[in-house]
């Protein structure tokens, strides 16, 4: 049986895209002969070529070029090496693409890859979760798949959108994460929520590389005879309530968790959603886990204490079940 | 409509004559002229929200870029005071007007305002506030239309200030550009002024052409007050990029001769300088020009100016009887995909 990792089907979809699209196109820095600082591209630039071209160090020109790209009929699809450095492309993320088609009524089609979230030793520049950022602004799709199939599926939808798509890949995810199923015949759309795992006592809710921390914890409880269900969002604009709130309907209680900063963000509006949806379905004050309120830090010591971890995830949730 | 002659055929092919550039790109200023100083009233009329922005004492390089270029092969993507080349490349005199008082018949719908309008499907992007965006736009739909093998002699073009030359945006942009060997014209013009930062506080070069080399972009200087020098080095530029010789950097010369908007009495601009060389009016100048060049008569420019106020007048009488947005009819939706809402 084949494995394949996370990063095989964003490599393939990638190729697919170009091989069954001509409007297709890749941009960004190393992505060409080199493949790519992850080798998402690895490979692509010879089969398909002038198809993926090499960019300078220039985040904001790239998601602007895409922008004017877009406007004359193609699908550009841009890879910022780290989502981090987005932050140099932001204005033309927010200002420029969210805003065009509701002040043109040209849409802008365009997928941003953002290799997102750390690994052990990145550091506070090679690490970080944009996510946030980019779904406050309106006009914005943002995505974060959690799983192989996900990654493929999810990115071939992103580029068919005739919307901006800020696709939030995790780093971490990368090569750890494997399965022998990449191409699904009947993959769940963006904008759907999956349950990853059915229980009764409490809602977890999560997305990116955090559902596989509260599949864990979800495991790890069940030996305590407490029954978690895992909600992974997948995509976190748009959000899918129906999903979470029918689970919390269900078990009454809910932590939500994210790998980001813990000022505002997801699991704050998430957690805000499910308060004034159904305040009168739960149990106990809804709950949240993200990061610590520092930078990233580079040692793994540091590292792995920054982000929700396993035990800090069962404690949250030992601390929800007591409420 | 008025007698505006607008770039529909090809302006720079070998038929059309000098004297016709010039002729369209007086025609181009006298009709921006016309128009922004309808718009300027209407502003101190209180008829209009927002701010006002005019591109007066910039309508030579901007008309003469303009007319170079031919609308529907070309893109041009105009900034904050580029009304004459706007017109130039064809722009239809309802888009301003209906855009500034907000009415829904306009390509903006009264969800953006002003200055802040384009028809990107058509080649005229709509610009952003933020300064130097539009340049890698450009290069993006330049390197579109290359991928696509339609390129066929396209030539794309965006202004930029001085103030603008200071971001960011302007160094990625002209830099991928320039990396890219695109058909590419950038237009900077230098009206001394950004709002109300002057040039010592804004750069440090002596000349700001002399970035082109280091940008290895061919560079060109003019005079933006005088209406024949735009039109000879627009002409250069535009036919130089379109040649294959990659991007042109023009820079215009030239004084901002109003507020950075009309809330903006400009008291900061020094009276030496408005009565230097490079404070003259590019609109008196073009008319002189015009008339003892031979390209048109006394009679000719008088009608034409009775003409232009009679058709703003009209436009502007058509676009006030028309509906304002309605919020009750918004579909209060970013999003151009069906079923998809950020917020339910």
């Amino acid at each position: 049986m084949s494995e394949f990792t996370y990063i095989d089907a964003i490599r393939q979809a990638q190729h697919d895209l170009l091989e069954q699209d001509e409007r297709v196109f890749i941009y960004g820095q190393d992505v060409g002969k080199f493949g790519g600082a992850f080798k998402a591209t690895q490979g692509l630039q010879a089969k398909f070529p002038g198809r993926v071209l090499d960019a300078p160090i220039s985040e904001d020109a790239m998601i602007g070029m895409a922008i004017g790209a877009a406007v004359e009929g193609m699908r550009p699809l841009v890879e910022v090496q780290f989502a981090d450095f987005s932050s140099i492309a932001f204005n033309q993320i927010v200002n420029h693409a969210g805003t065009h088609f509701y002040r043109t009524g040209t849409p802008v089609p365009i997928t941003v890859r953002l290799p997102s979230g750390g690994t052990p030793g990145s550091g506070p520049f090679h690490s970080q979760m944009m996510e946030a950022i980019y779904a406050h602004y309106p006009g914005l799709i943002v995505v974060t798949p959690a799983t192989v199939a996900d990654a493929y599926s999810m990115l071939v939808e992103s580029v068919k959108l005739n919307d901006p798509v800020l696709f939030c890949e995790h780093k971490f995810l990368y090569r750890w994460l494997k399965s022998d199923k990449m191409v699904l015949d009947d993959p769940l759309p963006i904008g759907k929520a999956r349950i990853v795992r059915a229980g009764k006592h409490a809602t977890v809710v999560a997305y990116s590389a955090m559902v596989h921390e509260a599949l864990r914890a979800a495991e790890r409880l069940s030996a305590e005879g407490w029954e978690v269900e895992v909600v992974d969002l997948r995509s976190v604009k748009p959000l899918d309530m129906d999903t979470v709130m029918a689970s919390v309907a269900r078990t009454g209680r809910m932590l939500a968790i994210g790998e980001a900063f813990p000022w505002g963000g997801v699991t704050a509006e998430v957690v805000s959603r499910v308060v004034a949806e159904g305040f009168h379905l739960l149990d106990a004050p809804p709950q949240r886990l993200n990061s610590r309120d520092t930078p990233v830090p580079y040692h793994p010591n540091l590292w792995q204490m920054h982000r929700p971890t396993l035990e800090s995830i069962c404690s949250a949730i030992h601390h929800l079940l007591s409420l | 409509m008025p007698d505006v002659q607008t770039n529909q055929s090809d302006a720079t092919s070998v038929n059309a004559s000098r004297g016709d550039l010039i002729r369209r790109t007086f025609q181009a200023m006298l009709m921006s002229r016309t128009l922004e100083s309808k718009l300027g009233s209407l502003y101190k009329a209180g008829q209009i929200v927002g701010g006002v922005y005019l591109g007066k004492g910039q309508e030579a390089v901007s008309a003469a870029l303009g007319t170079n270029l031919t609308k529907g092969r070309d893109i041009f993507a105009p900034l904050i005071r580029d009304q004459a080349g706007r017109t130039a490349f064809g722009e239809d005199l309802l888009d301003p007007i209906r855009t500034y008082l907000g009415s829904v018949e306009g390509p903006m719908r009264g969800r953006d305002g002003n200055i802040h309008r384009g028809r990107p499907s058509e080649g005229m992007p709509a610009m952003i506030s933020h300064l130097g965006a539009l340049i890698p736009m450009v290069a993006g739909m330049l390197m579109a239309r290359r991928m696509q093998g339609r390129m066929e002699g396209t030539v794309g073009a965006t202004c930029i200030g001085e103030g603008g030359s200071s971001t960011g945006a302007f160094h990625e942009g002209l830099n991928m550009a320039a990396v890219e060997k695109l058909p590419f014209v950038l237009v900077l013009a230098n009206n001394q002024f950004a709002y109300s930062t002057p040039t010592d506080e804004q750069f440090a070069c002596e000349r700001l052409v002399d970035r082109a080399r280091g940008y290895g972009v061919a560079g060109h200087e003019v005079d933006g007050t005088n209406m024949l020098d735009c039109v000879e080095v627009m002409n250069t530029a535009v036919s130089n990029a379109r040649a294959g010789e990659g991007p042109q950097l023009v820079v215009a010369n030239l004084l901002r001769l109003s507020g950075h908007g009309e809330h903006d009495d400009g008291f900061y601009v020094p009276k030496e300088l408005k009565e230097s060389a490079v404070g003259q009016d590019c609109l008196a100048i073009g008319e002189q020009q015009m008339l003892e060049g031979g390209h048109s008569t006394a009679e000719e420019i008088a009608d034409w100016k009775r003409e232009y106020a009679e058709a703003v007048q009209a436009a502007v009488a058509t676009v006030q009887q028309e509906p304002k947005p309605d919020p009750y009819q918004d579909d209060w939706s970013a999003f151009s995909t069906p079923g998809i809402s950020g917020i339910h």
